[in-house]
């Protein structure tokens, strides 16, 4: 339990950062690690007395577009990220959320390395990959204050453990990450979204599954349950002008069978999926928790029938978001994981105040031999607990 | 090519462990006849062999699991192996230890629609996959040339690459679960049946691929499938000089297009296969670009129209294009007939596998034509040029002393050019003995010390797959086991001010 107000430090080299937590080790101190600061509270509440501020470790470090490949330091701003790549006509393939408002940080911004740690996608990872597959290469410090990089640069490569898609989705419990490789793609050059209203969640995901099985290259899939308002299924395709209309055309043909079809073109399509992607409509409400849930699309409707709240459907329906109270947060937890543990899938208490994220957890809680191998994982990178530790809890407690 | 001392007193007690794995699996799965097991004593890297202690087919993770657990108690080392078509000698027997082979387990156990999932066993032939899945107009797209004979389980150990993954990404970019054993019995389920389960939480099945059977025993895998293109249409490129032809590979990816396939072969391995297969190209072509492009027929055409375009603008000798199915099996039967083909020109070949990045492929192929004079051994390139994976094929003929180590001495020339340009050991193929001790031009101690210490988290006992990946043992006695209480603080008993 945090006692004084823990102590701020913002080295601006990573030979800093590496002597930090060297110090760290010694000295027996336990590290936050604090990139933009913009999803602090994902996880649970880490028990720091020092915050490492990564924030000075920013800048594109190497970035040639005709090899599709970017090197930056972990916090540089997802925004400018895009920036730089819509210059040369190329992105991000797996469409990074920008949280920040949702964790009710609206001058911050969220960082790659953040991103990276925490292993967020938007809708576009349907047809992309996540941003694990986009992970090239990582330099990083680990628990011992080591520097150490894993990958490259190039797009093959299976020399040696795949360190980067180990660190991609740690939550800072490895390695502090200092610099990112990262695959660029094209960007396209139109996108038109069609749109279906009125389907329950059984229907839309039937529909959904049924679209994603067609060669259409789909870019993304949602369902927006009509609890609260009127329900909404939309559909992304991006591409070049003919090719976009021609798919939109097969698309349309099988989505008329469902009910009356709208599109969206250009501004509006890409204003719509922002709002998907970031979680805006559930922003609006800070007081609200938000649960992430992960599982398979064929089990998304019953399990998600079963609990009360404000349901988002990506992914085409295996990334589900679920937004209620508090209180509804605390009655329904235990049953949330149950149902979602028992199809293979896991219920993450994605956004809820400190106190309720050290009663209840965040994470679905794993058997035994899985938390047992995941400390084992994490001592070998951080034998002395010194990176955010509490922030798995179980794992980095090292209790069974 | 050092392996680990063999442990005498294990060997010796052959019939004694033969009959103990016999209970676990049954008399006829467990082979110890000399003869036998000859067929097993090496992998697609032929110039080395072992003869394995005993070879044993398990059909179940249980089975697998007491195998392990058995193993484990008597400190019996194992090797696993799928089909054993790994380039890299990873699948190389140990004289002392025992071959875990997963041919048994080759069940396609689920197929889901609607997840667009197939889960299967390690054992299942990477190329069933998408004939079982074809009808739902879905397939498994990982496709490395080995795919009619090697096996899920290899692809994930050496996560496989193969012509389509720089379009659609390599083995990895497809697993959404796993299912492993490790070395103390304890089954693990990472991920799940469905699009995300890789993203739960701290996630830990990216350790597991491309780990070269150092880690786990990997015993079901949840792999994603895409819907077939439509469309599938390819472009020989026929170019005047080498340079002309990665000119090209860079210009196409400069204009946007990612090709479901780019791929180059060299004049030699053009002569070899015209030889073979009967003449592929015009006699002023000497290099060849293949580019396939996949997907709705209105994308596809629109993409071949530009591409022509790109490599008529850098000066084309030759240009086909396919209109059918039959022209496109016609027009990839030269790639494909390559290795073969090479068969017929030299007595032996020694493919290597390196990655550099695209825009370095005019200097490393000046780089490898400069080795070649210097250790005196002709050879052919033919590669992934889309994603810069090399695999010059080293010409020469074993019954020759000395031809052997030049071989191997002119591929580790090749492959430290390769780092020095800015690229890796291996794109592919994976480090197993070939490269292992090559490891430390492209990783410091640091580096090799932090891979070391994971190996020790899943395998303390060493006793998964050793000699293979890393140049020294990971002696993980020495890293000291992580303690109980991470809360207990370090060197307590050290006076602080």
């Amino acid at each position: 339990m945090p006692s004084a107000a823990p102590h701020r430090l913002t080295p601006n080299h990573i030979d800093d950062v590496a002597e930090i937590v060297r110090e760290a080790n010694t000295a027996c101190r336990r590290c936050e690690i604090i990139g933009g600061g913009t999803k602090r509270s994902l996880g649970n509440p880490v028990d720091a007395d020092l915050q490492l501020d990564l924030s000075a470790i920013a800048g594109v470090e190497m970035y040639e577009p005709e090899e599709l490949v970017l090197k930056v330091r972990a916090a540089t701003p997802v925004s400018h990220i895009r920036q730089v790549l819509a210059k040369r006509n190329q992105q991000l393939a797996f469409e990074p959320p920008q949280y920040a408002a949702l964790f009710g940080n609206c001058t911050a911004e969220d960082t790659i390395g953040g991103i990276v740690a925490c292993n967020l996608s938007g809708p576009r990872r349907i047809l992309s990959g996540s941003v694990r597959d986009a992970v090239l290469g990582i330099e990083a410090v680990n628990g011992r204050g080591e520097t150490f990089k894993g990958g490259g640069r190039t797009v093959k490569n299976v020399t040696g453990y795949d360190i980067p898609r180990i660190l991609t989705g740690s939550f800072g419990v490895l390695a502090a990450i200092t610099s990112i490789t990262l695959k660029i793609h094209p960007a396209p050059a139109q996108e038109v979204t069609l749109v279906l209203t009125g389907l329950s969640d059984t229907e839309a995901i039937q529909v959904l599954s049924g679209a994603l099985r067609m060669p259409l290259d789909i870019s993304a899939a949602v369902h927006l349950s009509g609890r609260l308002s009127a329900a909404v299924t939309a559909v992304r395709l991006e591409g070049f002008a003919e090719s976009v209309a021609a798919r939109a055309n097969e698309l349309r043909k099988y989505l008329q069978k469902m009910g009356a079809v709208t599109s969206m073109a250009g501004d509006g399509s890409s204003a719509f999926w922002r709002r998907q992607r970031d979680l805006s409509d559930f922003a609006a409400d800070p007081a609200a928790c938000v649960w992430r849930l992960l599982l398979p699309v064929n089990k998304a409707a019953q399990v998600v029938a079963a609990i009360r709240g404000e349901v988002l459907y990506d992914w085409g329906g295996s990334q589900i978001f679920i937004k209620m109270s508090v209180e509804g947060t605390q009655s329904q937890a235990t049953s949330l994981r149950t149902l979602a543990g028992e199809v293979g899938g896991s219920a993450c208490l994605f956004k809820a105040p400190a106190a309720l994220r050290l009663d209840l957890g965040t994470f679905q809680p794993r058997p035994r031999a899985y938390q047992e191998l995941a400390e084992r994982i994490r001592a070998s990178f951080d034998p002395n607990s010194v990176l955010n530790p509490g922030k798995l809890a179980v794992v980095s407690r090292g209790a069974a | 090519m050092k392996m680990p001392e063999p442990d005498q007193s294990v060997i010796a007690r052959r019939a004694t462990i033969a009959a103990k794995l016999r209970r676990i699996v049954g008399y006829e799965w467990v082979i110890d006849n000399e003869a036998e097991r000859r067929p097993y004593e090496s992998d697609g890297l032929t110039a080395y062999s072992a003869l394995p202690l005993l070879v044993v087919l398990p059909q179940s993770t249980e089975e697998v699991r007491q195998i392990l657990i058995y193993c484990r108690q008597e400190n019996i080392k194992l090797v696993p192996r799928g089909s054993g078509t790994s380039l890299s000698g990873g699948a190389l027997p140990l004289e002392d230890g025992i071959l875990l082979t997963t041919a048994r387990m080759n069940r396609i156990i689920e197929v889901d629609p609607d997840d667009r999932i197939a889960r299967v066993q390690p054992g299942v032939q990477n190329i069933r996959v998408t004939e079982a899945v074809r009808h739902l107009g879905l397939c498994y797209m990982p496709d490395p040339s080995s795919q009619v004979i090697s096996t899920i389980g290899g692809n994930v150990a050496e996560n496989s690459g193969g012509v389509h993954c720089l379009k659609y990404g390599v083995t990895s970019n497809h697993v959404t679960g796993l299912e492993a054993v490790l070395m103390s019995g304890d089954v693990v389920r990472l991920g799940g049946d469905f699009l995300g389960g890789t993203e739960q939480d701290f996630d830990l099945t990216a350790g597991l691929i491309g780990s070269e059977g150092l880690l786990a025993v990997i015993t079901e895998i949840s792999l994603r499938l895409v819907p077939q293109p439509p469309s599938a249409r390819v472009l020989s490129l026929g170019f005047r000089s080498a340079d002309d032809a990665s000119r090209c590979v860079g210009a196409i990816i400069a204009h946007g297009i990612i090709p479901a396939g780019l791929e180059f072969m060299d004049k030699k391995c053009i002569g070899a296969v015209s030889a073979y297969v009967g003449d592929i190209t015009k006699p002023d072509v000497e290099a060849m670009l293949l580019c396939e492009l996949d997907g709705p027929a209105v994308e596809v055409d629109s993409l071949i129209a530009m591409v022509e375009s790109i490599a008529r603008d850098i000066g084309l000798a030759e240009l086909q294009i396919s209109t059918t199915e039959e022209e496109r099996d016609r027009l990839w039967r030269g790639r494909k007939a390559v290795y073969g083909a090479m068969g017929r020109v030299a007595r032996d070949l020694y493919v290597t596998d390196g990655s550099i990045p695209r825009g370095k492929l005019p200097e490393i192929l000046k780089r490898i034509d400069e080795l070649s004079k210097k250790h005196g051994l002709d050879y052919a390139n033919c590669f992934h040029a889309g994603d810069g994976n090399l695999h010059p094929v080293i010409l020469f003929d074993a019954a020759k002393p000395q031809d052997l180590s030049k071989a191997e001495a002119f591929g580790a020339d090749i492959l430290t050019a390769c780092i020095d340009l800015g690229g890796v050991l291996t794109g592919e193929h994976g480090v197993g003995v070939e490269k292992r001790d090559l490891m430390t031009h492209q990783f410091t101690d640091i580096d090799l010390a932090q891979q070391q210490r994971l190996k020790c988290a899943f395998d303390p006992y060493e006793l998964l797959n050793p000699g293979k990946v890393f140049p020294t043992p990971c002696r993980c006695g020495e890293f000291g086991r992580p303690r109980a209480n991470s809360r207990s603080r370090p060197f307590s008993d050290i006076p602080r001010f």
